[in-house]
């Protein structure tokens, strides 16, 4: 994985940077010890580490706004950091970068139930915020598997979903407003507590933009009531093809389940073997499907949902009858990536979506894919919105495996896209899928995204060497090129 | 009168900005044109319509999807998507009336370009929360895409956000993918009696806040809700709170039982089944009320619903007007005299809590200063015009639209 190269004038300012730093954030805000540099080295997607050349944890939003500002003017490249669990590299550090980190941003600013939301700074854990209100019978909807570590700041940037995407949206669906900082250090406020913004949505597109358009200081999402009651079911299926089949038929009988998981063999296995939650080990494919909401709803869709299993040849149903039984059922699939890491020394986590029709043909392909590379592969699978996360088995001691790795898990990404489907679904592009964009978009769809990062940073300092396979410079980008003359329709007037 | 261009294929919208932009030409870019006096005055030279480029491309019911051109009527949606018993579940609404045209002659486009939904926002979320994928024609005359088919979906930028509630000031859009959901099989609406604002906005709060599912809360005053067309709501003897329930049958009946026992105190209680339901949900959505007096001008105003009482207050202290309330007390719909004086009160009103006014209605010189879209701050200002000239470095598109030079 190839990144800018470090600016050996910036390097050789590092001691009036962490200077300049330390008058900023005083105190041991300021980290420039190669042994405590360290632990910021990588994120989630450990495959790739960068020492940064200095790490800045500020506590304000001034002191963010102070230390983009002084770096704005020198040139000096920032890499945002909420809790450092992005699986896809979004904040890999920079050799020549600051990395900035948003731990210390860690309070709940206000709860309001008069509008149904929550205040928080960024570094307040996913999980804090639905704690923070479930007392009164709220919570917060999305919940990504990393809940209990990553940041609300980090679920912006990624735009996070987790296993209730389906029925009640992403991230940018449950956001109302952000504090940012930009590059040059301004402060801008987008959104509130209300619904909608009265101009361009910048709300909407700062949000999964992998921290490379501004640092975000402040979120205020929307909170939820919680569902009178929540049941499950577990089904077994002697075939993906017909848990496939039976997914579609739920959703075409008009139910949005709350959640709706798929696993295939290996990972019912897997899974099994390290909970023993009472997986059904013949079967071919398992699915969990959970209803929410009243009492009476959840009796009456859970009658239809096994009946509509039965219809698309299930072969074991069970439901449960109480929490107890509920949680048992989604322990193995809450447990199935350190289930899988215990048969195998590492693994490599994969994240496309498809539309899910294609689910047959594309496991039955990542399967030859998976004999061709020599390399085991089990499936995880958002199953109500298609995101795939294939987990490739491996052992990074081996010499040139997580070269074969990335390679096999390039091409199931690229059969993704072949099949109609996206590169990531919720974890980012980042460094990692950064040289796959150019499988779901040509130049011209780059060079216009790439136009709004300089909308906002012009100097481009902010995350650079993420997301997009080529950096070109503002300059370059605004320019207006006139095609006109060149595939002019004959029959269509002239001006 | 302005000359009009109506391609029917993606590669002659690109043909035509391409000549625009080498010419140095301004295009007015529309629909089906029923929104054209909703927003700042267009002063461009030609007229763009995407009309021609309709027809539903693709729909998957099973995958909950549907692809078309933005000439695409609401009504062929409708229709279609209903078939299946589905809908966008964004709510549409349909200002045609309003604006003094007919009505169910909006486009997908449109709707899309104006990010605007119906009482459904509170639960389901705007047309932006519904919109998964684009091609499009920038006003640099390029074709560029962006988003899917998928409803998760993080890869690059999300453009979809911002090419919704842009108002054809980015880019002409030449196919659009959204999502669909199953609709209700069933609807109930609540009905509480309530003159007092406050109340009102309470009661709608503790609704929502609710474990019962409330997919949409709105404030009638008396004077608006003897107007309706469901007699329940028209014969309540003054203003109601109406909380609505819809699913299937036996939860519905469950949960309106259970929210009318704790809305017992508030007022009296009355009920509205499917039919009247959907009659009155209809009225709100398309702001009804005020579709008559052609010569008031119509206020949007987002607020937090929190403060929705304090601003309608101060509204009230200024100018004569009529009021109800969507979005559980998050949306008020104005209805007054169409004078800067009045606008100058209701946008400050807006920017006291956090929110945004939008002049939906109003005479040319209303919407032109001081606008129809709530001034920003510096700071995003200088963002909008960046991401403006990021797209339309010209300005050919709509421009003045949204503000002066955007």
């Amino acid at each position: 994985m190839r990144m800018p190269d470090p600016d050996r004038d910036v390097l050789a300012r590092r001691g009036e940077i962490v200077a300049a730093l330390r008058r900023i954030v005083p105190g041991e805000g300021v980290i420039a010890e190669e042994e405590e540099l360290r632990a910021y080295e990588c994120d989630g997607l450990t495959a790739y580490r960068q020492l940064p050349m200095i790490v800045v944890l500020p506590e304000t939003t001034a002191q963010v706004s102070e230390i983009l500002a002084w770096c704005h003017g020198r040139g000096v490249k920032i890499v945002p950091r909420g809790a450092g669990t992005s699986l896809s590299g979004g904040a890999l550090p920079l050799a020549d970068g600051v990395t900035l980190g948003l731990g210390k941003f860690n309070r709940i600013l206000d709860i309001d139930y008069d509008n149904r939301c929550i205040v928080a700074q960024p570094g307040v854990t996913n999980l804090a915020m639905t704690q923070a209100v479930e007392a009164d019978g709220f919570y917060y909807a999305p919940d990504p598997s990393s809940q209990i570590a990553c940041s609300i700041g980090g679920n912006v940037a990624e735009n996070s979903g987790g296993v209730h995407c389906l029925k009640y949206g992403l991230t940018t669906n449950n956001l109302l407003g952000i504090e940012m900082v930009l590059m040059d250090g301004e402060v801008v406020r987008l959104g509130g507590r209300h619904l909608d913004s009265g101009g361009y949505d910048l709300m909407g597109i700062v949000t999964g933009s992998e921290g490379l358009l501004g640092v975000i200081t402040e979120v205020t999402v929307r909170i939820l009531p919680k569902p009178a009651t929540a049941r499950a079911l577990l089904i077994g299926f002697p075939s993906s093809e017909s848990a496939g089949d039976c997914v579609a038929a739920i959703i075409g009988a008009g139910i949005i389940p709350g959640g709706m998981e798929m696993m295939d063999r290996p990972a019912i296995h897997a899974a099994e073997a390290f909970v023993n939650a009472g997986y059904p080990l013949d079967a071919e494919a398992l699915l969990i499907v959970e209803l929410d909401g009243p009492a009476v709803e959840v009796d009456e869709l859970i009658v239809q949902v096994e009946a509509i299993a039965r219809e698309n040849g299930a072969e074991s149903i069970q439901t449960s009858n109480s929490e107890a039984e509920r949680d048992a059922f989604w322990a193995g699939r809450k447990a199935a990536f350190p289930a899988v890491g215990r048969i195998s020394p590492d693994y490599y986590c994969m994240d496309g979506t498809i539309p899910r029709h294609r689910l047959a043909d594309v496991l039955k392909r990542m399967g030859e894919l998976s004999e061709q590379y020599g390399l085991r592969v089990a499936n995880v699978f958002h199953a109500g919105d298609g995101n795939l996360h294939p987990l490739i088995l491996y052992d990074a001691n081996v010499p040139g495996e997580l070269e074969k790795t990335e390679a096999f898990g390039a091409d199931i990404l690229k059969l993704c896209v072949a099949v109609g489907g996206v590169l990531t679904g919720e974890h980012g592009v980042g460094v990692e899928k950064r040289d796959l964009m150019g499988e779901m978009f040509n130049e011209t769809d780059l060079a216009q995204q790439q136009r709004v990062k300089c909308a906002f940073d012009p100097t481009q300092q902010l995350n650079p060497g993420k997301v997009f396979p080529t950096l070109h410079r503002c300059a370059e980008l605004g320019r207006v090129h006139i095609h006109a003359g060149q595939t002019r329709f004959p029959d269509l007037p002239r001006f | 009168m302005t000359q009009s261009f109506a391609p029917e294929t993606a590669e002659e919208v690109r043909a035509i900005v391409a000549d625009a932009l080498a010419s140095g030409t301004s295009l007015e870019v529309v629909g089906g044109a029923t929104r054209r006096t909703l927003g700042r005055p267009v002063d461009a030279e030609y007229v763009l319509s995407s009309a021609g480029l309709a027809g539903v491309s693709l729909y998957e019911p099973d995958e909950l999807v549907l692809r078309a051109g933005p000439g695409t009527s609401m009504e062929q949606i409708r229709l279609q998507t209903e078939q299946h018993g589905q809908m966008l579940a964004f709510e549409p609404p349909d200002y045609g009336p309003l604006l003094g045209g007919g009505a169910g002659q909006g486009t997908l486009g449109g709707i899309v370009a104006t990010n605007l939904a119906g009482p459904r926002r509170v639960k389901a979320g705007a047309a932006r929360d519904h919109f998964l994928g684009f091609t499009a024609v920038s006003g640099r005359g390029e074709s560029f895409k962006s988003g899917g088919r998928v409803v998760k979906n993080v890869t690059g930028y999300d453009l979809c956000k911002l090419m919704c509630g842009s108002w054809g000031t980015l880019g002409v859009m030449t196919e659009i993918t959204v999502k669909v959901l199953p609709a209700p099989q069933k609807t109930r609406t609540v009905l509480v009696r309530c003159d007092d604002p406050a109340a009102a906005v309470r009661a709608m709060t503790d609704g929502l806040s609710s474990p019962h599912d409330v997919s949409a809360a709105a404030w009638v005053p008396g004077d608006i809700a003897r107007l309706s067309g469901a007699s329940h709501v028209a014969g309540a003897g003054g203003g109601v709170v109406a909380l609505r329930l819809e699913g299937i049958g036996v939860s519905v009946s469950a949960r309106c039982a259970s929210l009318s026992a704790d809305l017992d105190g508030v007022g009296d209680i009355g009920e509205l089944h499917t039919h009247n339901s959907l009659i009155f949900w209809r009225e709100i959505r398309d702001v009804a009320p005020f579709a008559g007096e052609a010569a008031r001008a119509v206020w949007k105003i987002s607020v937090p619903p929190s403060a929705a009482a304090a601003t309608l207050a101060s509204c009230r202290a200024a100018m004569d007007l009529e009021i109800f309330m969507d979005w559980g007390g998050g949306l008020l719909w104005i209805a007054t005299e169409d004078e800067a004086a009045a606008a100058g009160v209701i946008r400050a009103a807006a920017a006291a809590c956090g929110g945004h006014a939008m002049l939906v209605r109003g005479g040319e010189a209303l919407r032109r200063a001081p606008g129809a879209f709530q001034p920003e701050p510096p700071g995003v200002a200088r963002l909008t015009r960046n991401i403006k000239q990021a797209f339309d470095p010209k300005g050919i598109l709509n421009p003045g639209r949204m503000f002066e030079g955007v």
